[in-house]
């Protein structure tokens, strides 16, 4: 797993623009997700984050470019298959309030057919795993912390062993000391799963733990991208400088 | 001028029956021919007032000793019903007056010879036994202490009493022969005019609620309640003649059997019929006194205990109620899952099923009787109540979907559930209480309107409501009305009781 700019990257936006009524959330943008690495993708809020997400998931079609996946052209014909190899984090969680934990997370791989044996192992990994209480399985949402309820919604992306994570801000509604919990143990569930993941946050510290790559947009454009390092070293415009020093001030005044 | 008018007005007639029998197929006409000919008992029709009870009991019980088996279906929602029940061959016999069959049947007022008559029901396949006796002509009555003091005897005396509250049937607001051309031959001018069911106008009469109202000339309660038919001194109503209309295929001994009825039934018999009948809530025995009179034996056909009469009624009546909210159900759900994805064919759905609710009861009967497959059967009633049924399932279904939050729906998307597994297994669970509420909502209406369905005569717990207000007896309107309101509640229960199975428990924390 090497960073080579020539390694076949898992998920590439080629021009891939998309205009909503209003205005532009993304203007045409190339970009690699290298496999086995955390991208980050970070920017004030509006910026169009969320949006890249979306279209690469297929919850919003391009207007223009296309996506590729492991080098097929991603289109709503393949889309079906291609979710079950991509697993999908948001904010509040998305957890269906009607089923338990257990059954939130293994609803997919059951629509699928996996036997209940299958089922019950893969839970307990999984449980293992994000450090969920497995006495908790049997809970439903509304029973759950908020940050029981993110490592279900990660579980529930995990379950089928996806090639691609993408997660959108799965931290922004916890508490500073929960928040930090997870982050730790996301960092070292990537890092043993050798995980490819796209990671969408407001929070430079936060990118600066998990990411390996970090991408700066602003205004429905790629603005830099690089280490943390590159950016604040030599940052490529003003606007890099600002958002770099005004999270600075922030964290550490 | 008026003959002028008139000749417009029949003209006018003459195209609305041209249209009515384009769809009048002699194919249908044959298919029920076929049906009433095959051994099934008669079904003997009857309009909701005593008179039409006890004369439909006598053309029954005529029928019957002359060896062919007839039934009689009570009370049932008004001429229009009656004769697209006759026309299409779904009842044999119904009770009804020349007047009428004038008026509102051929729409041709001008008609009074009945070979003219006979002639024009034939081509409807009816036929018409010779008038029995009585002539039941419409009247307006007023309390006699009321008229004395205002010197009122005549209608043309009403012309100097604008005041007065008249408080008319909806049928004889609405006839040809009913109020507007009657007010417009008088030159009345009382402005103060309810729509008010006649036997609630007797005891409005009485409180004194109203001051006059309509009545037929040989009902009982004119006399018991010291009232007076005011004298029709322009000659307005036309001669309302007793007679029964039947099927021209009906065989020969069966039409023989009403034809003996014709000519032994004059107006004071007639009084003195329908107040034993009102006096004894009990019209086949009514009936059985004109038999006993003319020296005839009478079989009872042994008179119902009212527990079994409830249980009949109930049972019926949740029959009714049952299928047709089964059908909303089945019919509903997936027009709210369409309806809820909004756009053009969504609005449709909520607007068509929106404006079924507006159409009052009997104006949707009325619209489904002549149906070939409806008709007076339970069918029509469990149509209708489905028809109402409808609006609040398809409203919560398509409001419960609506209200689930976008971070779930994309959630379900994105985990890679095809889209009926999307519904089926995320957003019908999720909206599951909103659903169960609209079909509770149903539910209650169905039973409370399933009542209606005795204007069809199929039956139910109406049946006993219709009959007690046409009786204006309090005990006969409260064995319909308490069984059913107990129903509403038990119905109300079991829903709450259903919720706890039915609605996922994490929505329920
Ligand atoms: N469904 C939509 N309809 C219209 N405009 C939208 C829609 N989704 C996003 N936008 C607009 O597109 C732009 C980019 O939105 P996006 O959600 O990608 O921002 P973001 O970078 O994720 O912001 P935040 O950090 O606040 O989540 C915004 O201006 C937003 O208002
Ligand atoms: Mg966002």
């Amino acid at each position: 797993m090497t960073n080579t700019p020539d390694a076949k990257p898992m998920i590439e936006l080629l021009d891939v623009s998309k205009n909503f009524e209003a205005g532009t959330a993304l203007h045409p943008t190339n970009l690699r997700f290298a496999r086995g690495q955390t991208t980050v993708l970070i920017g004030p809020s509006g910026c169009g984050k969320s949006t890249i997400l979306r279209l690469i998931i297929r919850l919003l079609e391009p207007d223009g470019g296309l996506i590729q996946f492991d080098g097929d052209r991603m289109s709503p014909k393949n889309i079906a298959e291609f979710r079950h190899r991509v697993g999908y984090v948001i904010q509040d969680g998305g957890l269906f309030p009607h089923l338990t934990a257990r059954d939130n997370v293994v609803l997919m791989a059951r629509h699928l057919g996996r036997t209940e044996v299958e089922l019950i192992t893969r839970l307990d990994e999984l449980a293992t795993l994000t450090r969920f209480p497995a006495e908790a399985l049997d809970r439903y949402p509304g029973q759950l912390s908020g940050g029981q309820r993110q490592r279900v919604s990660l579980m529930r992306a995990l379950a089928l062993s996806p090639e691609l994570l993408l997660l959108d801000e799965p931290f922004a509604a916890l508490d500073p000391l929960v928040r930090a919990g997870l982050q730790k143990d996301l960092k070292e569930i990537f890092q043993r799963l050798q995980q490819t993941a796209i990671l969408v946050t407001h929070d430079l510290a936060e990118a600066a733990f998990l990411g390996d790559h970090i991408v700066l947009l602003n205004e429905g454009r790629v603005i830099q991208q690089g280490l943390l390092g590159d950016l604040r070293d030599r940052p490529g415009s003003e606007f890099v400088t600002e958002f770099i020093s005004a999270q600075r001030s922030l964290a550490f005044a | 001028m008026r003959t002028i008018r008139k000749a417009g007005r029949q003209e006018g007639k003459q195209a609305r029956r041209r249209s009515t029998r384009r769809y009048c197929l002699p194919v249908f006409l044959l298919l029920f021919s076929a049906v009433c000919a095959s051994g099934k008992p008669l079904i003997i029709g009857s309009k909701k007032f005593t008179e039409s009870y006890v004369l439909a009991e006598i053309a029954k019980h005529a029928l019957s000793d002359g060896g062919l088996p007839a039934e009689h279906r009570q009370g049932m929602g008004g001429t229009i019903i009656l004769w697209e029940a006759l026309r299409t061959g779904q009842i044999a016999v119904y009770p009804e007056y020349t007047g009428t069959i004038a008026e509102e049947i051929l729409k041709s007022p001008a008609m009074v010879s009945p070979e003219a008559i006979r002639a024009e029901l034939a081509k409807a396949g009816v036929g018409m036994t010779d008038e029995l006796g009585f002539n039941n002509t419409y009247a307006l009555v007023m309390r006699r202490d009321a008229a004395e003091k205002a010197r009122i005897s005549k209608i043309s005396d009403l012309r100097d009493h604008p005041e007065l509250r008249f408080g008319l049937t909806h049928e004889f607001l609405n006839r040809q022969d009913g109020w507007p051309p009657l007010a417009g031959r008088y030159r009345l001018a009382q402005r103060d005019l309810k729509g008010i069911d006649h036997g609630l106008g007797y005891e409005a009469l009485r409180n004194r609620s109203i001051d006059v109202k309509d009545a037929y000339s040989t009902d009982a309660k004119i006399a018991e309640n010291n009232l007076v038919a005011l004298e029709d001194d322009l000659r307005f109503f036309p001669q309302y003649k007793a007679v029964f209309l039947h099927r021209l295929s009906l065989p020969a001994e069966a039409i023989g059997s009403l034809q003996r009825i014709a000519g032994s039934l004059d107006e004071a018999r007639m009084i003195r019929l329908n107040a034993e009948a009102e006096r004894t809530k009990d019209y086949a025995r009514a009936a059985g006194s004109y038999f006993r009179e003319r020296g005839e034996t009478f079989a009872s056909g042994g008179s119902e205990t009212l527990a079994s009469k409830l249980l009949r009624w109930t049972a019926r009546h949740l029959q009714l109620a049952g299928i047709s909210l089964l059908l909303a159900v089945i019919v509903g759900v997936p027009l709210g899952i369409m309806a809820s994805k909004g756009g053009a064919i969504g609005h449709a759905i909520l607007a068509v099923t929106s404006a079924v609710q507006t159409i009052p009861s009997l104006a949707l009967l009325a619209l489904l009787v002549p149906v070939p497959f409806f008709g007076i059967s339970a069918r029509t009633a469990i149509a209708a109540l489905f028809l109402y049924g409808l609006l609040p399932i398809v409203r919560n279904t398509a409001s419960g979907l609506q209200d689930i939050a976008q971070p779930i729906r994309e959630s379900a998307i994105a985990l890679g559930l095809t889209s009926g597994a999307r519904l089926r297994q995320i957003y019908l669970p999720m909206a599951s209480r909103t659903i169960l509420a609209g079909i509770k909502t149903s539910a209650v209406i169905n039973i409370g309107t399933a009542t209606l369905a005795a204007l069809i005569g199929a039956g139910g717990l109406g049946e006993p409501i219709i009959s007690g207000l046409n009786l204006n007896d309090h005990a006969t309107i409260l064995q319909g009305a308490i069984p059913a309101a107990v129903l509403a509640l038990l119905v109300q229960w079991s829903f709450d009781l259903l919720d706890r199975f039915v609605i996922p428990k994490g929505l329920r924390l």
